[in-house]
């Protein structure tokens, strides 16, 4: 009878998962529908859901009118630059705090994180001069140096949490075997924390590719990521949803298909050190 | 050459004191023993050496040079750990030959001597598997083949073989203690187990509350030692200890005597008493005899043939010759 029970639990479990998976995919789901749809399907009163002229129409029209290579390929440069720039920074920032802890470590951490507390807007100004006088505006590089900015307290926290859970004397040992501090972190310290720097990359390269107010304040042109793409087809002379939908699903589509491969890896890092 | 001279070392944590300067020579190729209960700062004392602590105070030289604030990194030392503190991510062969691959040695030379390493620690069957891989004692054995291949000036061991089996333990004692007749390198060895320390040693140095207690050979601590506290520490089972008037017998505030040094018997001695647990070895019987002469019951070893039922009644007389006397201070007297 227990099993049972446990069986009907399972069930009911698995359904309402489903049904909250899917309720939170839907945004997307919708999205990619509306981009095979013809303009008017799109705004069709009731909305159609599966049964409608599919049709590539509006993917040729984006192609046509705006150069999607290379958004796609500011995006890369943003996205990896960012995140492989913070990684070099935070690997001996976390090092220093999970190994060398100070008596501040825990202050340092948690004012670390309260900058993510501010609203974003809320620095729009003075970043926004700055970038002028250092002639940043509408480049890579300040985009790549904003967004890194912006991200590693989570990438130090991440990392800092994962070295936590890395024995002290594996690194004493390498350090009575000869090693220098670069050594150490280099053979050491980095092979064993491969998992967690993994998933820390991904979690990054995700946030900073999705990034919108800073890529899209603070680029016009030259520098402008997949993030610029989608909104220039949401314009104040009327609303194209299905190129518009279009265009999105464009941009979504390498990191979501990069986050479908590495869903393990990632779900591991997120909920590494919960479950230890 | 390995020659540790420790000139006033002290460390503290914060305000704590852990270890008040001490001083301590440890010569060339010695087995040194630092012995004593947990949280007596043999392990920081072997860390200061090491150079993973920075000391608080003091001077730790070796070979004559001063090494103080040299990092764990040059001081030509090895250490073994009691977690074994291989490296998961290499091969048994890469673990052992990362020290050499450190000292930028060439790849020929790094391969000879892993091997060499291999085949005296019995470990070449196991050369290309992962720590992960291994068992207790092998992993034991490649922690101290990464040691051993840098032919450093000393080996430190820090509780090595606290996380064998019994039956392990042993063994890895004798290999460890051969392998020291072997290279004749200065080794320092942190364990909390008496029985270690008696029978690897050739000098036991023994801790309580970061002074140290009393320095000497094995068996100079277990015929004299210098207070109270080394009388309890050494030997297993421990010394008997008694006070009060069978001590003031003797003039002195405890009177120590040792399970071997009391003879038991049914018919006469000093002490009248009645049997309680006995602990039969096969070859030894160790009998817990309670007796008016002392507050806790005294243990006293006799053969393994001798055969006394629980509550029995008996006499125990201790061998004059063999009494240690302790004063009010629990400083041995002459």
């Amino acid at each position: 009878m227990a099993r049972a029970v446990t069986t009907q639990r399972k069930t009911i479990n698995t359904v309402f998962a489903w049904a909250i998976g899917l309720l939170i995919f839907f945004p997307i789901l919708w999205t990619i529908l509306t981009s095979f749809k013809t303009e008017a399907q799109a705004i069709n009163d009731p909305p159609l859901f599966l049964f409608f002229d599919w049709t590539l129409e509006n993917y040729a029209i984006v192609q046509e009118r705006s150069n999607y290579m290379r958004f796609l390929w500011n995006s890369i440069i943003i996205a990896g630059g960012s995140t492989l720039l913070g990684i070099i920074i935070a690997v001996p920032a976390a090092w220093s705090m999970a190994f060398v802890p100070s008596k501040r470590t825990k202050d340092i951490l948690l004012w670390m994180l309260s900058t993510k507390m501010l609203p974003a807007v809320g620095v729009l100004y003075p970043i926004y001069l700055l970038f002028i006088k250092m002639g940043l505006l509408d480049s890579r590089a300040g985009l790549v140096i904003v967004i890194m900015l912006i991200n590693l307290p989570i990438i130090v926290w991440m990392l800092y949490t994962y070295f936590r859970e890395i024995p002290g004397e594996i690194l004493e040992a390498a350090r009575m075997d000869g090693a220098t501090l670069k050594e150490e972190i280099l053979y050491v310290l980095t092979p064993m924390a491969i998992p967690g720097i993994a998933s820390t990359v991904l979690l990054n390269v995700i946030l900073a590719w999705n990034e919108a107010f800073w890529t899209l304040n603070l680029t016009a042109a030259n520098a402008a990521p997949l993030t610029a793409f989608i909104a220039s087809y949401s314009s104040p002379e009327g609303l194209f949803y299905a190129k518009l939908s279009a265009a999105s699903t464009m941009a979504i589509a390498p990191i979501l298909i990069l986050g479908w491969f590495s869903q393990k890896q990632l779900v591991r890092g997120l909920t590494f050190g919960a479950v230890k | 050459m390995g020659r540790i001279v420790l000139d006033k070392v002290s460390k503290s944590f914060g305000d704590t004191e852990v270890i008040p300067p001490l001083d301590l020579s440890i010569e060339d190729g010695e087995f040194t023993v630092f012995v004593g209960p947990s949280g007596c700062g043999k392990s920081t004392l072997l860390r200061l050496i090491a150079g993973l602590e920075d000391s608080s105070g003091g001077h730790i030289r070796i070979d004559g040079a001063d090494a103080t604030s040299v990092p764990p990194s040059k001081r030509g030392l090895a250490m073994v750990f009691q977690s074994y503190a291989l490296y998961p991510h290499m091969s048994v062969r890469k673990n052992i030959a990362f020290p050499l691959r450190m000292a930028k040695l060439d790849k020929a030379e790094i391969d000879q001597r892993v091997n060499g390493a291999a085949s005296v620690l019995n470990l070449t069957d196991y050369l290309d598997r992962k720590p992960g891989q291994l068992s207790g004692g092998q992993r034991q054995r490649v922690a101290i083949g990464r040691a051993i291949v840098r032919e450093p000036a000393a080996f430190l061991f820090d509780e090595p073989l606290s996380n064998l089996d019994a039956a392990l333990r042993v063994g890895m004692r004798l290999e460890i203690s051969e392998l020291h007749k072997r290279l004749k390198t200065t080794m320092i060895y942190v364990t909390h187990d008496q029985v270690e320390a008696m029978t690897m040693a050739d000098k036991i140095v023994v801790l309580q509350a970061g002074v140290i207690e009393q320095v000497g050979s094995p068996l100079d601590l277990y015929r004299a030692p210098r207070n109270v506290f080394v009388a309890g520490f050494i030997g297993s089972p421990k010394m008997n200890l008694l006070e009060g008037p069978e001590a003031a017998k003797h003039g002195c505030r405890t009177i120590g005597i040792r399970p071997e040094h009391i003879a038991i018997s049914d018919s006469a001695g000093d002490w009248p008493g009645t049997v309680g647990v006995s602990e039969h070895l096969g070859s030894d019987t160790f009998f817990h005899v309670k007796c008016d002469a002392s507050a806790e019951p005294l243990t006293v070893r006799a053969s393994g043939e001798l055969d006394l039922s629980y509550g029995a009644k008996v006499f125990l007389t201790p061998d004059a010759a063999h009494l240690h006397r302790f004063d009010d201070q629990g400083l041995r007297l002459a």
